[in-house]
């Protein structure tokens, strides 16, 4: 029997960071004029436009980026869980307007429990958006006229892409239940 | 078992025979849905009132995955959203990967690139055009469709030896070399469609049932495309002359002369019109990239290891079915930390009641059809 070698592993190097400048213009610059201490920071990241504000004044901002810059086209709603911070979600808003062909990232911290505004006054790509965020992480969005799972089944314990939420962890007395089998694994 | 004692049947409420409301189940095990989609409808005699998605029966968790595999493990899951596009998906992943790297692309590997995924273009747009005909009724093009589809499906056999999950693209460039007839597979296949194209718009431009069950039919002006998130040839038909392409170009798409297809009245006549002429831009950019095509190397500056900076991108290129988006956050590590795929047939879906409402029962079979969604994706 061949002895065990460890594996050579690759030599570790600080890595690098993500090309960062600050956001200037007349968008951000309105921004903080209108809501002031609620904008965190406004940057370029990667030479894309992102916006970190307070949860709080999320609704205002969408509002304010789609009636008066012409935002009129959302993206996408998406979340990231940071379990060990202290406001665990990331909602994440993108924005683009078909006048200026220009793309804004807003991002929100919210935390377990707290509710979300929600963009559907606004959009109502958000309807479907937001309903996928709340099936998979858990995040409940205010005034929703229909907040559902949306891919998962209605009656599924968990939000499959918390981080705690194992890999192949599953509802096993949904699949008993409704598949007939001991495990869908 | 206990006696039982009658039960008188339930007092039948006087409003039932007045009422006409009829609620109807479709799918999901349904051919015309594409897949396993299901759609609860509420009718009013064959007219539509409303339509409820029900969606998740493909549900994979392909983002879930995405969290516990490296960035090139992932890379092969991604054809399997859109399996019908498959090149496309995973452009699109790997503009997004090489965004967070900042890495540049060789020029030859971007033509080449831009040549896979345009023909991956034809080859869903033709399986669009057979089913979607199918659906309505005209049996014909489904096989006229196929036969041309294996054509262009036979080059990517060739190129890398898949045909559908191709796993073309690797993160930096591609893997393999152009092998030794594929400029010259890639014009027959141009030569081909210039001509059958032509076949189809004779099937099925002048045909009188077919503009008789797709004029008017489905309409989502360019407000309401807007509004709900739709974009591809759906809000191209409305009239919004929109496309990645050319709106934020990526993968040297700058430097090839296509136009944009547009319509007006975004209906469903509309949208097979604006598909059928993208096939014949996808081609002209074909040829372009073919006979411009640059020697050398075909893959950037990557390491084997790779291991994005702390940090989130979002890149979204044109896909068939509209803007395909990739949102990914890297915490430093090996695998992405947070994997959000934004799929165009997701967010068009979202859009089908509001273009089956007042339209008939029949139709609903023809807007699902003209949405041009996979179920692969639309569920992840």
């Amino acid at each position: 029997m061949r002895a065990k070698r460890p594996l050579r592993r690759p030599v570790k190097r600080k890595p690098a960071e993500m090309p960062s400048a600050p956001w200037e213009g007349s968008v951000p610059a309105a921004l903080r004029e209108r809501f002031g201490e609620a904008i965190e920071t406004t940057q370029l990241l990667g030479g894309q436009r992102l916006a970190i504000v307070d949860i709080g004044a999320a609704a205002g901002i969408l509002a304010m980026l789609k009636n008066e810059r012409g935002f009129d086209y959302l993206v996408d709603v998406t979340a990231v869980h940071w379990p060990e911070k202290e406001k665990q979600f990331e909602i994440t808003w993108i924005l683009y307007s078909f006048a200026s062909n220009d793309r804004v990232r807003v991002k929100a911290a919210v935390g377990e429990g707290a509710k979300a505004p929600s963009a559907t006054s606004l959009y109502n790509s958000a309807n479907w958006l937001e309903r996928e965020v709340y099936d998979m992480f858990g995040i409940e969005f205010e005034d929703h006229p229909d907040l559902r799972r949306i891919l998962m089944p209605d009656e599924w314990e968990g939000f499959p892409l918390r981080k705690e939420y194992g890999l192949i962890q599953q509802d096993a007395d949904w699949v008993r239940e409704n598949l007939k089998i001991e495990s869908a694994q | 078992m206990a006696a039982t004692t009658l039960v008188p049947p339930p007092v039948q409420d006087d409003t039932f025979l007045d009422s006409n409301e009829l609620v109807l189940n479709m799918g999901p095990q349904h051919p015309s849905t594409h897949g396993v989609l299901r759609v609860i409808l509420k009718l009013d005699g064959e007219t539509v009132l409303g339509a409820d998605c029900v969606i998740g029966y493909l549900h994979r968790g392909v983002e879930k995955i995405a969290e516990n595999r490296t960035y090139q493990q992932f890379a092969p899951y991604v054809d399997r959203m859109d399996y019908v596009a498959a090149v496309s998906n995973g452009l699109g992943y790997c503009l997004a990967v090489e965004k967070l790297l900042d890495v540049e692309i060789p020029p030859r590997a971007q033509a080449v690139r831009v040549i896979l995924t345009e023909l991956n273009r034809l080859a869903s747009h033709l399986l669009w055009l057979g089913t979607h005909a199918l659906d309505i009724g005209a049996i014909t093009p489904v096989f006229l469709c196929f036969r041309e589809r294996e054509e262009v499906l036979s080059i990517f056999e060739k190129y890398c030896g898949a045909r559908l999950t191709t796993h073309a693209f690797r993160i930096g460039g591609l893997q393999y070399e152009t092998y030794d007839t594929f400029e010259k597979d890639c014009l027959a296949v141009c030569d081909l469609m210039q001509e059958k194209v032509k076949e189809y718009h004779d099937l099925l431009t002048g045909n009188r049932i077919w503009v008789r069950r797709t004029t008017g039919v489905g309409i989502l002006n360019a407000a309401d495309c807007k509004d709900y998130g739709v974009t591809g040839p759906v809000l191209r038909a409305a009239g919004v002359p929109w496309d990645l392409r050319k709106a934020q170009p990526y993968s040297g798409y700058e430097k090839y002369d296509f136009e944009i297809p547009t319509a007006k009245n975004g209906d469903t006549f509309d949208r097979y019109i604006v598909r059928m002429q993208e096939m014949e831009q996808s081609c002209r950019i074909i040829r372009q990239a073919v006979e411009s095509i640059p020697e050398g190397p075909i893959k950037g500056k990557v390491g084997k290891v790779i291991k994005p900076p702390p940090g989130e991108a979002y890149v979204s290129i044109e896909a068939p079915k509209g803007e395909l988006g990739y949102f990914v956050v890297s915490d430093g590590s090996l695998n992405p930390y947070r994997l959000r795929v934004r799929p165009p047939s997701f967010v068009n879906l979202g859009a089908l009641d509001k273009m089956c409402r007042g339209t008939l029962v029949a139709d609903v079979v023809a807007i699902i059809g003209t949405i041009d969604i996979v179920l692969g994706e639309v569920d992840r």
